[in-house]
């Protein structure tokens, strides 16, 4: 396969999301302003101006016309798909790392980080039909245990019924989403031994997987946070993502990127590993980066795939027909 | 899609009124188009004059297939026509934001794990027999494929006498410097013939090398042994620079040995170019010790 590669920002990707019908793709990255691309071939659609830090997340609601973007200048924003204005902005004292659609779209999450005394926090937002009526108070408030550890991503649960949070405490949690209370921890001896990094969800919400910087990455039952597999990776994980066609994961990730100038290049694995879902094998690897994978994204169609990197490029990679057929 | 071209002979046009150039196209039968049928085949039937001035009927059958546009749906059509906005909107045409990539990209199936053994297993007499490999095993290292004798960074360091008495001479090797076994007429050196006093001269160099040798480590691929010659040459006289490069691809393998005529000067160079930044790496410089017998 030939990748599209997309050179719209100019500081390392973070986070990548397709709209459910597949046909755009959002991109953030440290510079300040997302980006809209057609999923097909590549070409950019707008940029939503308005942040003044790094975007950390975002998403994009079922009907593809709201985005909420989630940044570190303490803001989470709403923004018209359509036009690219700005609709609100969520103010935070803390910088926002995570956000996350409920079903229907009434609901997000917003996860801000630990900054100067305020705690990492997850916060639930009502979001209004009409942006004129859209207020900035939570619903609720988690406060996470451990404050001074940042929480890296929280998603809905199935039905709405809970939050599913993970972070650099390295313990997952799934809250009510109703009362706030704390239902369940994943057990210490299985989880993963460093920070979450990242956290994906199936197609059906019946499960999800991790990955985390002890490299591994985890595939856990959404409702009752057992551990369903490990994919062990050689490198940390940054990005996870789950192919919503065939029953592969694939991992992005590579050496921290501090460390890249002092090793030679050929040390870095800065490729998309793809595993088998269920025999946790390796069945293959797609390279490009010059610098760790930041983001990974399936389209929901599953037949493509995109990634981003710290070298502020999105591959847009169309599978070839081989790919759908692949034994091990 | 097939083009299948049948001449038809007619009679030269003999009007003399008329020019060289003038069109004939009217007196040609009109296009047909038939299909697509069922199976999506549509056949074009084409009549012109080739240069000769003969009528040619050219019958193109081509298979019409569904694009791929009829995968999206009714919304995200809609949204294709939406207006660009934001910097996109006023990007000039000639901005090359997104490119298709030059290079193909395979998903790299990783090696069977019985596979990659048994590659590690083959040792030198299976390599002799496939055409074009060459028996390369380093005397002094006992490292295959990668060095010949003479060229060996570890030639300094290993024991010396043993080396060219307990191993018996491979004469079909094709090695340089052959070992210069009893009864072999090749040239030795007198240091090394037998009887010679060995301890006079040559090990106490040895001893001597095999301490001053400094390795280098983490070296970017395009350093090339004037490069470490200077670097390293300010610190003291140096008698070798060696930087290891792979027989196969002719790249640096990352790693060279450097040899100082004093202990003192190595000693220095060590303290100063140790984790030093050269092309974009961080070198690694320390003394170099003897690889552990096999």
């Amino acid at each position: 396969m030939r990748p599209i590669l997309m050179k719209g920002h100019e500081r390392p990707l973070t986070f990548l999301r397709y709209n459910r019908d597949g046909d755009m793709l959002f991109s953030c990255a440290k510079d300040h302003t997302p980006t809209l691309w057609y999923a097909d071939n590549g070409e950019r659609h707008g940029t939503f101006r308005g942040h003044n830090g790094a975007v950390w997340c975002c998403d994009v609601s079922r009907d593809s016309l709201r985005l909420i973007t989630g940044s570190a200048d303490q803001t989470a924003k709403l923004w018209d798909v359509k036009t690219g204005q700005q609709l609100f902005s969520f103010k935070f004292g803390s910088p926002a790392r995570s956000v996350d659609f409920a079903l229907g779209d009434k609901l997000a999450v917003i996860t801000t980080d630990p900054f100067m005394e305020r705690t990492s926090a997850i916060h639930v937002k009502r979001i209004a039909e009409d942006p004129e009526d859209q207020v900035s108070d939570s619903v609720l408030v988690l406060p996470s245990p451990d404050g001074k550890k940042r929480i890296n991503r929280a998603v809905w649960g199935p039905l709405n019924q809970t939050i599913v949070s993970g972070g650099e405490d390295t313990v997952l949690r799934i809250w009510d989403a109703e009362t706030g209370k704390l239902l369940k921890e994943s057990d210490a001896e299985v989880g993963h031994k460093n920070t979450i990094t990242s956290l994906s969800k199936a197609a059906d919400d019946s499960h999800f997987i991790t990955g985390s910087l002890d490299k591994t990455a985890k595939l856990w039952d959404m409702r009752t946070l057992t551990l369903l597999k490990t994919y062990v990776s050689g490198v940390p994980v940054n990005a996870v993502s789950m192919s919503p066609l065939l029953d592969h994961v694939v991992l992005g990730g590579g050496q921290d990127a501090s460390a890249v100038t002092t090793t030679d290049h050929r040390a870095g694995k800065f490729e998309a590993k793809f595993y088998d879902k269920i025999l946790q094998e390796e069945i293959g690897g797609v390279k490009g980066h010059f610098g760790p994978i930041n983001a990974l994204a399936f389209n929901p169609d599953g037949k493509s795939f995109s990634s981003g990197g710290e070298d502020g490029y999105v591959r847009l990679h169309h599978f070839d027909s081989d790919y759908f057929n692949i034994r091990i | 899609m097939t083009i299948d071209t049948q001449q038809q002979k007619t009679s030269k046009f003999r009007w003399g009124e008329m020019d060289e150039d003038d069109d004939l196209d009217f007196l040609l039968p009109p296009k047909q188009v038939i299909g697509p049928d069922e199976n999506g085949l549509k056949t074009v039937v084409e009549y012109k004059f080739n240069d000769e001035g003969n009528r040619v009927k050219i019958t193109t059958k081509s298979r019409v297939r569904k694009l791929a546009s009829a995968r999206l749906n009714k919304r995200a059509i809609e949204r294709r026509s939406w207006p660009k906005f934001g910097e996109a909107a006023n990007e000039d045409a000639g901005s090359h934001l997104t490119m298709v990539s030059t290079e193909e990209i395979v998903l790299e199936r990783p090696k069977a794990l019985g596979a990659k053994a048994e590659d590690t297993k083959e040792d030198g007499l299976s390599q002799l027999t496939k055409p074009g490999a060459v028996l390369m095993v380093c005397r002094t290292c006992r490292k295959k494929g990668d060095h010949w004798t003479s060229k060996c960074p570890y030639k300094d360091l290993a024991a010396p006498a043993d080396v060219f008495e307990d191993k018996p001479p491979t004469g079909e090797t094709s090695t340089a410097s052959v070992a210069p076994g009893p009864g072999k007429s090749s040239y030795v050196p007198p240091s090394m013939r037998h009887g010679a006093d060995k301890n006079a001269m040559g090990s106490d160099m040895r001893r001597r090398n095999d301490e001053n040798s400094v390795r280098v480590t983490n070296l970017s691929e395009d350093t090339r042994e004037p490069d470490l010659m200077e670097l390293f040459h300010p610190f003291g006289a140096v008698t070798r620079v060696y930087v290891a490069i792979d027989q196969k691809t002719g790249v640096s393998r990352g790693f060279g040995f450097v040899n100082f005529v004093s202990r003192e000067d190595a000693q220095r160079a060590i303290n100063k170019l140790n984790g030093y930044g050269y092309d974009n790496l961080i070198l690694r410089v320390e003394w170099a010790t003897p690889r552990p017998t096999q």
